[in-house]
């Protein structure tokens, strides 16, 4: 699948290089930070569970006791085990509950009995890993048992009621219908929720809560359909918002399959602190890699604010350091489904043309990367005829660029969330593309020096233009001043920026620690 | 409507007042003789009449999708359809920023967002960002006009304090999310917000866009002008120079 753009290598390693560059910073600043959600994803995996009789988790209320006492620098780890010595309990989430009562107090140990603290946190933390590795080695035993989907790309489908017991008959119908991977889309909203909901999901606003239950029960439901079927289908949430490295944990307790998990889309486009979500990004991002996940990334959102055309360079960049971080993290490149999408105003000449240009760059850049793959929205007008067109031309432009993962697109787009017969109506111009095209991509060759490998190697240049503009700034200030998506974001402003802390010298998370080790 | 325009039409299929329409829809039936006999009852229901069913697909277990032409025995009385009309003249991006210049003398400042838990800013964005929408740029490209957007998810109290701090003449918000009438609810408290922290005088133009509105809701909703639908930054550029310039000066 590589050399059909005839890339300069030399060009393509410095584009990587600016990229590292460019990141690293970053990394810097999330390894001496930590958030709320990185701690409360660390007392998940503890252990701690359930949520208070007003629907805040346990991990919430220990997270604030501690925090309350000694700051959140320490991590929580420590004063939470020393405290559950003092108290002389083993339950975690017991002592979540007298936290919350008022009746424990947290203290930062010292000497022998932080070497205590330590290790019984280790411990348990560690009970938790196991657990997610566990359902790591089940996926892989389903996936030998009843196989991968035949073709590439998976076809990708979105389910979203706002009722979970709504969504499996939808979910599961769709993969009949021949969906590979089920997204349950979130309640509007739930990413600038600083909690993780808790049980299932009867009520929700255009899509389904995130929560730990309803990742069981959906999970539950398509290992029947898989079963039924024949192959292993694949579900998808979101790790993004205020709880990213929370959602990440669950996920991989629950055995999700796919996560969406950008770098910078939520400051971009949540307005949530970059500090904090960085810092939350690369906890998540270790988790995801742990559990098998494959992450998705957000790039096409890029280019449903700003021009496709003009902009295509920013998908680029943005893919570079999403794919840095990955890296960073420890994320395997089967891992990383970098996201691009079919957003060319249809009206533009040649548009067709520059999709495939900026498609087969994406490959080519990242041949070892699935590639999320995403549908027209944004002139997708209400003209259902046309949108269906449209999606026709998108799956086209999907299979002769060997994309990974394709979302399906719906005609009604804009207009409702998809009904039974949208869904339906969009799978057989997905088949029927793949059915009479799939293999096209054998012969699609772009003619050297043509319009296509000029049009790819012109994005590539004027990435390599941006990379190196932010190399002179720093990342943070290039996303201050709005080179992502129009939008400007300042590092001192934004929403859950009050829940970072730097560490302390003594700072410790068993989690990091693990992940780290293994890495 | 101008006399030579006939007040009563019918759809148009092929030939004047064949009254010819398709539409397509699902019914959770299993696929026979008997789920096409519906289809053609439900149509009939609808006013056509006679009805072909042209498709019918089974869709997973007990639901068929139907696709149906037909006549459609309605009339449409021209007379009687009420719409909001544009009741002010389009101005290019040029006369917007001209009027502004000499008739407000500064610039006319705009706050905008998406309240509530809507997280959709591709309304907002189409109507403020330079980038526009349909070739058409957004208002702040407009070099009169000083925009503030304050972006998805703002709250009610947030978008008060941002339209007082920024002296704001209007406050445009955009609601795409209508479950449960979210888009609804979420005006009015906007409205009653602005009501109960400014003076009459003092408030600035209220306005709502989102697509699916009922652009004729203004008394009900709390605002000033409701935009559905298809609506350009040119028809809201026009419609600000309109409500705050020139119609204020004639009136006052």
């Amino acid at each position: 699948m590589t050399g059909k753009l005839d890339l300069d290598p030399v060009l393509v390693a410095r584009a990587r290089e600016l990229a590292r560059r460019a990141g690293q910073p970053v990394v810097d600043l999330a390894r001496s930070h930590t958030t709320v959600s990185v701690e409360r994803a660390v007392l998940r995996l503890a252990g701690v569970t359930g949520a208070d009789p007003d629907g805040i988790p346990w991990v919430n209320r220990l997270v604030d006791a501690v925090v309350a006492d000694v700051g959140l620098g320490h991590g929580v780890a420590v004063p939470v085990f020393d405290a559950l010595t003092r108290e002389g309990i083993t339950d975690v989430t017991l002592l979540a509950q007298k936290a919350a009562a008022g009746s424990v107090r947290f203290a930062v140990p010292t000497g022998r009995a932080a070497t205590a603290a330590r290790s019984a946190a280790r411990r348990a933390v560690a009970a938790g890993i196991r657990r997610i590795d566990r359902r790591r080695a089940e996926r892989d035993r389903l996936i030998k048992r009843h196989g991968d989907p035949k073709q590439r790309p998976w076809i990708y489908l979105i389910v979203a009621t706002g009722d979970i017991y709504e969504d499996i008959p939808q979910a599961q119908a769709a993969a009949r219908a021949g969906a590979d991977v089920i997204a349950v889309i979130r309640s509007t909203g739930q990413s600038l929720l600083d909690y993780v909901p808790e049980g299932a999901t009867r009520e929700g606003f255009a899509g389904t809560y995130a929560t730990q239950e309803n990742f069981r029960l959906m999970r539950a439901a398509l290992d029947e359909s898989s079963k039924e079927l024949g192959r292993y289908v694949r579900l998808t949430n979101y790790a993004s918002g205020l709880c990213m490295p929370e959602m990440a944990t669950l996920a991989g307790l629950e055995r999700l399959d796919m996560m969406l998990n950008d770098s910078m889309y939520g400051i971009l486009f949540r307005d949530i602190n970059p500090i904090r979500t960085f810092v939350d990004q690369r906890f998540s991002r270790q988790v995801h890699a742990r559990a098998g996940i494959i992450i998705n990334t957000g790039e096409d959102n890029y280019l449903t604010t700003a021009d496709a055309v003009d902009e295509a360079h920013t998908v680029t960049v943005s893919q570079l350091l999403n794919e840095f971080f990955a890296h960073e993290a420890g994320l395997a490149d089967w891992q990383l489904g970098l996201g691009h999408a079919f957003e060319i105003n249809p009206e533009v000449p040649e548009s067709f043309r520059l999709e495939l240009a900026h498609a087969l760059l994406a490959r080519e850049l990242f041949p070892d990367a699935p590639l999320k793959w995403m549908p027209p929205t944004k002139h997708m007008t209400g003209d259902v005829f046309r949108g269906n067109l449209l999606d026709g031309f998108f799956n086209l432009a999907g299979t002769l660029t060997g994309q990974g993962i394709l979302l399906v697109g719906m005609m009604t787009e804009a207009v409702v969330t998809p009904w039974l017969s949208d869904r339906d109506i969009a799978l057989q111009n997905v088949r029927y593309v793949l059915g009479a095209a799939g293999g096209l991509h054998e012969d699609f060759v772009p003619a050297p020096g043509g319009f296509i490998r000029r049009r790819a190697n012109q994005v590539l240049g004027e990435a390599l233009d941006l990379l190196e503009r932010i190399g002179e700034q720093t990342l943070l200030t290039a996303i201050a001043e709005g080179t992502f998506g129009i939008m400007k974001r300042p590092a001192d402003r934004g929403k859950g920026l009050a829940g970072v802390a730097a560490h302390e010298a003594d700072y410790c998370n068993p989690a990091t620690e693990i992940l780290e080790a293994a890495a | 409507m101008s006399g030579t325009q006939k007040a009563i039409v019918r759809p148009y299929g092929d030939t004047t007042g064949d009254g010819m329409v398709q539409v397509s829809f699902t019914l959770p039936v299993s696929h026979d003789k008997r789920a096409e006999g519906a289809a053609v009852q439900l149509a009939n229901r609808m006013g056509i009449d006679p009805a072909m069913v042209v498709h019918a697909k089974p869709m997973g277990d007990g639901f068929t999708f139907f696709v149906v032409y037909g006549r459609v025995n309605h009339l449409v009385d021209l007379n009687a359809v009420q719409v909001v009309e544009r009741d002010f003249a389009l101005l290019s991006a040029k006369d917007v920023n001209t009027v502004i210049k000499q008739r407000l003398r500064r610039k006319l400042s705009v706050v905008g967002a998406c309240i509530g838990t809507d997280a959709h800013t591709v309304g907002i964005d189409a109507i403020l960002n330079v980038k526009g929408i349909a070739g058409e740029k957004g208002l702040e490209y407009y070099r009169e006009l000083k925009v503030t957007n304050l972006g998805a998810q703002v709250s009610v109290p947030e978008l008060v304090e941002a339209a007082r701090a920024e002296k704001a003449d209007a406050v445009l918000v955009s609601q795409v999310v209508t479950q449960r009438d979210a888009h609804l609810h979420n005006t009015r408290e906007m409205s009653a917000a602005f009501r109960e922290a400014m003076p009459a005088g003092r408030r600035p133009l209220l306005i709502v866009g989102g697509p699916r509105f009922d652009e004729t809701m203004t008394d009900e909703l709390g605002v000033d002008r409701i935009f559905g639908r298809g609506t350009t930054p040119g028809e809201v550029a026009s419609y600000l120079v309109h409500a705050l310039i020139t119609q204020r000066k004639a009136t006052a």
